[in-house]
């Protein structure tokens, strides 16, 4: 299978411009002909059904939430990016572009970043517009702050939760189209499998998750944007309804998986305070501004951290790295957290976290300077951990935050299924092997307003669709087995519920495919979740009916999936004899520790195509080629 | 900590509920309040029970998804929090905890502890949106907001959707939600174009779907996780007023 | 008029009527009372006489009874459907309920203390209003005048006190009322609805008290000079 990634030929610059000169256009009056599938309404789903629906599309759209609104994309907390320039900072589409690049560790696509980059100045008007209370100054205008360690302020916010705004601008855009009839909303169902009918993906099956009922589903083309997958880890800081199950059902029907061991692992989260975590709490990076990071010297110390004076205290990102010391990327600060806990120098009682001290700033800008900055996010840490951080350090550690890649789409983001197209985070597309702060929200929306817009139009306008209903065999034929699967999860009957099973993949996953990784170690987690896929299959409990709201039986075959992604995932990180971003091998790294990419033999896309049960995976190759940068090494020293 | 749950448990929305009696030993001050629910239910998984069903996901306090009228109170007991973000701390060793859903006439209940909320999505469709057609809108900064009307209409659109308004009020209104959306795009210019029809529409939803009357007494605004300001509610009768009289 | 009809049977158009009605009742109680000190003039009711001959004669006051008769009867009758209506949202109750952590007892028992005022005024405007105004009108002539009524009335402590439990009840209700219908009406302004909020509590307080005070002096202070 030779994959084409069909970007434009042409500058840089004008290829976004010329391919929308040239695409097919579907006329106005006969739009409502067609319908669309939009599986997921966080920021790209929600974009893209509102959009679509507006310019005439019969859409429906299905999320597993009672509402749309409530897409995980809500909790983004940060900003988002856009290439404005209106704080006359020298920032440009370009500079946006070559930023999302070089941050990627040069491992995405020149076409579809520079797009981005393009597109991003759109989608702040489009939201201002929608009535997002983004942030303003005193004079009226859009209000910008500087993100994630960037040269320039391009990141529009509104407060601590910009993710949320965005999205209820994009909710408020789907409302309209509900109330008019051409957006269906199926709240509560959860998209089990994709049909494909002559090549084309022409609909899904899917669960009424309120009375158990299974679904079919026709449509023109199927939309996934569906998000990540960090929830593979068990512990992450994704939503706990965050899954795969979508994207995973469509690769395991031949859509391939580009680049699945790129995650994403954030520096500043609450730790672990026990086995009954649930999840991961980020607090806003934005906190290295004024916190200095430290351990005690010596390992196992266990005095109180006021108690630990000045020289037995290791600030080590300071030491390592003078020039950027505590605002060194995400990537770096995670890995660098990770070591000293490995070298016994942790704090807390789990010995997982380091601290996180402002008692410097509190000195130097007195406490209500840092309270006016950092208040909600201090009082928040407070609430989870019944700790006081203006009194003493907080305790921060790593956790799985974003996944990079994602189901393998070219420049329409079309996967290689005809007609199954993947949006934001779900797709693997722009941030290469890491990502930028603030940049995800923007890929979201940029795929659902202005880019699917264009290419679903296009792929409708070459036409060559079948009449088919749901009666269609291939409907039937894959009903029956989502329904054999969901028969099979609650016939097993075992010992262990399903999130015994989760938590044990999440170890497996944390300790061998989480922030650093070897080849020893991913062929032994290889095994461990094969042993654990095989052991849940034969030893799960899953209590209650099929009919009927069962959430054992959601979490179950979300969880079956994770098995299998899992380890795709290792087998990921074990072909890249390399480290990028996102992925460390701790074989490949620099004298001083850091990250040793291989642009000569690893500068592809890899994406993985399922060859069917016990046949594992057979890996494609997408070559990237820069023509316009030159991949350079990043160094934060 | 050693505390008795007593959780509403309900099959579906046809058949009657009562409360059944959990007690649960081993929990740590730590846990959330959900963290302990699911370590209720692994228990209960264990005995080979059916585990209680209930709405959340971000647990981070701003999906709305939770919706748990816990001994009494929207959320619990602490004031500015989703019930994701109490943690156990907040409850005496010991203490019999009681645990029901949401209770109003447009929200019906799933099963458990789980209700239907999307009345608030039919409220939105009637009204709670600005026309505007992807890709014909004008530079961002052609709109001038000042920083204090944006900082109000950030404060009404902080609302997360999950209802502690309506299960905390004694009428079960839900004005708090809607006019928290009014609010917002009245604030703001962009929303100003369909203020009548936006503010009619939405309090003509909102009475259809059964919800009841506000009458100020102001628990919704004691209960929000998001302490939303009756004053939108006052802003939303303006508007009203407005709409009516012109 | 289909609009106005559709303003008022929407949930905020009830709303609306009861803060304007409630108002206009407020104000009501301002005259009312300024009237009630006619009584304590120790002029053996000579100036409360006049008073009470030009109100069951100005035809102006007569036009404003019969709204104010009309504003009461729409205060109460909204009152009633709108608690009952609320009450049907939500038709199954909470085992476990603790709304004193969110909300003023006065708010929530604005029916009861409402029921209770509505009853007072039944039987009070039968003492005073029907057996005397009313009778006029019709042509029945009383021994006593209106101020020895007044006076007989408030000496038998039975009605006394249940006047004073009614403007108990009359403040609670005023204690949530006067501040929520100038929320009602839109009338809610950082700077000024603190100050509302404070002149509703002293009016709650003062008003009825004073009401009070006066059948109090009857019964307590007032010594009958034998009657004429």
């Amino acid at each position: 299978m030779e994959l084409q990634s069909k970007i434009p030929a042409g500058k840089l610059a004008d290829k976004w411009t010329d391919y929308k000169a040239h695409i097919k256009l579907i006329n106005p009056a006969n739009r409502r002909k067609y319908e669309v599938i939009v599986v997921g309404t966080g920021l790209a789903g929600g974009s893209a059904a509102a959009s679509l629906a507006e310019m005439g599309y019969k859409v429906k759209a299905f999320c597993f939430q009672d509402s749309p609104r409530r897409a995980h994309s809500i909790a983004a907390q940060g900003g988002i990016n856009a290439a404005k320039n209106y704080q006359n900072d020298g920032d440009s589409i370009y500079r946006l572009f070559y930023d999302t690049i070089k941050g990627g560790d040069y491992r995405a696509r020149e076409g579809n970043v520079y797009r981005l980059a393009e597109l991003s100045v759109n989608i702040i008007d489009q939201c201002v517009a929608q009535g997002v209370p983004f942030a303003r100054e005193y004079s009226g205008y859009l209000d910008n702050r500087s993100f994630g360690g960037a040269q320039v302020s391009r990141t529009f916010y509104s407060r601590g939760q910009t993710g949320q705004q965005l999205l209820l601008g994009a909710y408020s855009s789907m409302a309209k189209q509900m109330g008019l009839g051409n957006i269906q909303m199926y709240s509560r169902y959860e998209m089990l499998d994709l049909v494909i009918i002559n090549g084309k993906a022409r609909g899904i099956i899917a669960r009424n998750m309120v009375t158990g009922t299974i679904e079919r589903f026709l449509a023109d083309a199927v939309l996934l944007s569906t998000g990540g997958y960090g929830n593979v880890y068990y512990l992450s800081t994704n939503a706990k309804g965050s899954n795969v199950t979508a994207a995973w059902r469509a690769h395991k029907r031949g859509a391939l998986f580009g680049n699945p061991c790129y995650v994403q692992i954030h520096p500043t989260c609450i730790p672990v305070s026990g086995d009954h975590q649930s999840k991961l709490t980020l607090m806003s990076e934005s906190l290295r501004n004024d916190g200095r990071v430290w351990v005690p010297k010596n390992p196992g110390d266990t005095r109180a951290p006021q108690s630990i004076p000045e020289d037995e205290r290791d600030y080590f990102l300071e030491r390592k790295y003078p020039s950027f010391g505590n605002l060194v990327p995400r990537d770096v600060a995670s890995r660098n957290a990770k070591a000293v806990c490995d070298e016994g120098k942790g704090v807390g009682s789990s010995k997982l976290a380091v601290y996180l001290d402002f008692a410097d700033s509190i000195k130097r800008l007195g406490k209500d300077k840092i309270a006016e900055k950092y208040g909600n996010l201090f009082d928040m840490y407070k609430q989870i951990t019944a700790e006081n951080p203006y009194e003493m350090p907080m305790r921060i550690y790593p956790a799985v935050h974003y996944t990079m890649g994602g189901l393998w789409v070219d420049y329409n983001l079309m996967s290689n299924i005809n007609g199954l197209f993947v949006l934001g985070e779900a797709n693997f597309s722009d941030h290469g092997a890491n990502r930028l702060g603030a940049s995800a929200l923007m890929q979201g929306l940029a795929d659902g307003y202005f880019v699917i817009p264009y290419t679903l139009g296009a792929y409708l306008a070459e036409g060559g669709f079948d009449k088919v209903t749901i009666d269609h065999d291939e409907f039937k034929r894959v009903e029956s087995e989502v329904r054999g699967r969901v028969d099979k999860l609650l016939s097993i009957k075992g010992e262990h519920s399903v999130d015994h099973y989760h938590k044990k993949l999440g170890k497996v996953m944390w300790d061998y495919v989480g922030m650093s990784r070897n080849a020893d170690g991913l062929k032994f987690a290889i095994e461990e979740i094969k042993k654990i896929r095989d052991q849940f299959w034969q030893d799960v409990r899953v209590s209650g009916d099929p009919a009927g709201l069962n959430q054992s039986l959601e979490k179950a075959g979300r969880v079956a999936d994770f098995l299998e992604l899992g380890e795709l995932m290792a087998e990921d990180a074990l072909h890249r004899n390399e480290s990028c971003g996102g992925h460390f091998r701790e074989e490949y790294q620099t004298e001083e520790g850091e990250a040793l990419r291989d642009d000569d033999n690893y500068a592809y896309v890899g994406a993985w195509e399922y060859k069917g049960e016990n046949n594992g995976y057979q890996m494609h190759k997408e070559p990237l080629v820069f023509e316009e940068v030159s991949p350079s090494k990043r160094s934060y020293k | 900590m050693k505390i008795t749950l007593k959780v509403w448990r309900q099959k579906n929305a046809q058949s009657e509920g009562k409360f059944e009696t959990y007690p649960a030993h081993d929990i740590s001050p730590d846990m959330s309040f959900l963290e302990m629910l699911d370590v209720v239910n692994e228990r209960l998984i264990e005995k080979n029970e059916e585990p209680f069903a209930f709405d959340h996901d971000c647990r981070e306090g701003i999906c709305g998804s939770c919706s748990l009228y816990i001994n009494g109170r929207a959320h619990g007991p602490k004031k500015g929090v989703t019930a994701c973000q109490l943690h156990m701390r907040s409850f005496d060793d010991g203490e019999t905890i009681h645990v029901e859903p949401w209770r109003a006439k447009p929200f019906p209940v799933i099963k458990d502890l789980i209700v239907d909320r999307t009345a608030f999505d039919r409220i939105m469709e009637s009204g709670g949106f600005v026309s505007v057609k992807t890709g014909s809108a004008p530079d961002g900064n052609a709109i001038l907001i000042p920083h204090d009307d944006a900082e109000m209409a950030i404060d009404a659109a902080s609302c997360i959707g999950c209802g502690a308004w309506v299960a905390a009020c004694k009428n079960a209104s839900a004005m708090l939600f809607v006019s928290a959306k009014v609010s917002q795009f009245t604030l703001l210019p962009q929303g100003h174009p369909e203020r009548e029809t936006r503010v009619l529409d939405m309090v003509a939803q909102m009475d259809k779907e059964g919800f009841g009357s506000c009458t100020n007494t102001g628990a919704c605004e004691a209960e929000c996780p998001k302490e939303i300001s009756i004053s939108n509610i006052a802003r939303l009768n303006r508007e009203f007023i407005r709409a009516n009289v012109r | 008029m289909g609009w106005l009809s559709k303003t008022f049977t929407s949930s905020v158009g009830k709303k609306l009527i009861m803060a304007l009605t409630g108002l206009f009742l407020i104000s009501f109680l301002i005259v009312h009372l300024s009237g009630n000190f006619l009584l304590l003039r120790n002029d053996n009711g000579a100036a409360f006489f006049q008073y009470s001959e030009f109100m069951k004669t100005n035809p102006v006051i007569l036009v404003m009874e019969v709204v104010l008769f009309l504003g009461f009867i729409i205060h109460a009758f909204s009152g009633f459907r709108l608690a009952l209506e609320n009450k049907k949202a939500r038709p199954v109750g909470y085992a476990v309920n603790r709304p004193s952590e969110n909300s003023s007892v006065f708010s929530r028992s604005m029916v009861w203390t409402g029921s209770i005022v509505f009853i007072f005024l039944v039987i009070h405007l039968k003492s005073f209003f029907v057996d005397h105004k009313v009778a006029s009108w019709m042509g029945v002539t009383h021994e006593e005048t209106l101020f020895q009524a007044v006076v007989s009335a408030f000496q038998n402590p039975v009605y006394t006190w249940f006047y004073v439990a009614a403007m108990v009840l009359l403040g609670f209700h005023l204690n949530h009322g006067f501040q929520s219908a100038f929320q009602t009406l839109g009338l809610n302004h950082k700077k000024y609805t603190p100050l509302i909020k404070k002149l509703g509590l002293i009016f709650s307080i003062v008003v009825p008290l004073l009401f009070a005070y006066v059948p109090l002096y009857f019964l307590l202070i007032y010594k009958t000079t034998g009657g004429n």
